[in-house]
């Protein structure tokens, strides 16, 4: 997977949340304000914008400038979330790769440690504080690739991937303060880079394990429905929010709709 | 209130997802704290309408910031997240208070030159105070 395929995935995703703004708004009309579906959508088209206009050469730059611009404009609280999940699956791909070329070029890096001497590439703290002016060097690092930077040499493995999925849930976790069953777009995401992960282990082929993390999600976000939501306008209705499917998880499964899409078989 | 004006303050920047009522709080907290308070609000989104915008609260910190410090005090939920975005330890930190009456305390305090971590546990001791 390459950063074309990251960019597909991201325009597939961004079409999806746009055909199905009206449903999303219409499950955040019953629990929340009402505003998930038109959040998104404004976020996504900016972000389809963004991709256009700067063309990143490597995946996890891909992923940075889509959670740099989520975050910039989505306006609501899914802005931050899945903006953090995005920026953090791209600096994992990127560290990955920069792990992957040093490896390569022999230069005696131990593969296993978690930063890359000289590139600079760390993973961001919980917050990515400043992301937008101070912290911005990494994404403006992205597109042009820093020396030593293999993000765009590299390609993109299930095993990366998972392990980006992995920084991305466990950064959403950090920052929302939710935990699965809390009624949260975590619902769908844990399950879902579980079976992804798992997919890897076992070298599923990119499609089959992609049907696994779809099957995973969807069934997370249906799960939501009864549960009682502990996080976010839904908490403040108690008992009253059960009975809807929540509507971060209900996006979250697009990510994953998207990614079956364009892995194509 | 006519305290001397200190060298340099922690700066408050008030998040909130309605763009009046951070400024109007910024405000209150600057008539209580005096006229060398160091208070920026950050409310709404870009085009002013209900929500959170990362470039207001990027634009509010740099505004108040005087190298001593700045305390971020959310309204809620998207508030919270895009505050936790800026977070950086002992220099920009988030309070869990609540809105007006923290923004006052921490105001109140910071206006003195008091440190960070004392306009913090100002803003936090708000949580306690009983009205009746």
């Amino acid at each position: 997977m390459n950063a074309q395929f990251f960019t597909a995935w991201v325009e597939e995703t961004a079409r999806t949340i746009t055909a199905d703004r009206d449903r999303l708004t219409a499950l955040d009309a019953a629990i929340g304000d009402a505003d998930h579906g038109t959040n998104l959508d404004r976020g996504f088209t900016a972000v389809r914008e963004a991709l256009s206009a700067s063309s990143p050469a490597g995946p996890g730059a891909v992923l940075i400038l889509t959670g740099t611009t989520l975050i910039r404009k989505v306006g609501g609280a899914s802005g931050p979330l899945y903006g953090t999940a995005y920026r953090h699956m791209g600096t994992t791909l990127t560290a990955r790769a920069a792990q992957a070329v040093a490896g390569r070029a022999g230069t005696g890096l131990d593969s296993t440690s978690g930063a890359v001497p000289g590139t600079g590439i760390e993973a961001p703290g919980p917050g990515t504080a400043g992301f937008t002016g101070t912290a911005g060097a990494r994404d403006e690092a992205g597109p042009g690739g820093a020396p030593g930077d293999g993000d765009h040499m590299v390609m993109v493995t299930l095993a990366d991937l998972a392990a980006a999925f992995e920084a991305g849930l466990a950064a959403v976790c950090e920052l929302g303060g939710a935990a699965e069953g809390d009624k949260t777009m975590v619902d769908a995401l844990a399950p879902a880079t579980r079976a992804l992960a798992e997919a890897a282990r076992a070298g599923l082929k990119p499609e089959d394990a992609f049907d696994a993390a779809l099957a995973a999600a969807r069934a997370g976000a249906r799960a939501t429905i009864p549960l009682q939501a502990r996080k976010g306008r839904a908490s403040y209705l108690g008992e009253r929010s059960a009975g809807h499917e929540d509507p971060g998880a209900a996006s979250t499964v697009l990510l994953f709709t998207a990614l079956r899409t364009v892995a194509g078989g | 209130m006519t305290t001397p004006e200190p060298d340099s303050q922690v700066g408050i920047v008030l998040v909130s997802h309605s763009d009046a009522l951070a400024r109007e709080t910024a405000t209150l907290a600057g008539q209580f704290a005096g006229p060398h308070a160091r208070i920026a609000a950050a409310g709404g989104t870009d085009d002013g309408g209900c929500g959170t915008s990362p470039d207001k609260v990027a634009a509010a910190i740099e505004q108040v910031d005087q190298g001593i410090g700045v305390l971020i005090i959310p309204d809620l939920g998207g508030s919270v997240l895009t505050a936790r975005l800026f977070e950086r330890p002992s220099a920009v930190v988030v309070a869990d208070v609540p809105f007006v009456e923290g923004a006052i305390a921490a105001a109140v305090l910071a206006a003195t030159g008091a440190p960070l971590p004392a306009v913090l546990q100002a803003a936090d001791d708000a949580r306690t105070y009983r009205k009746l």
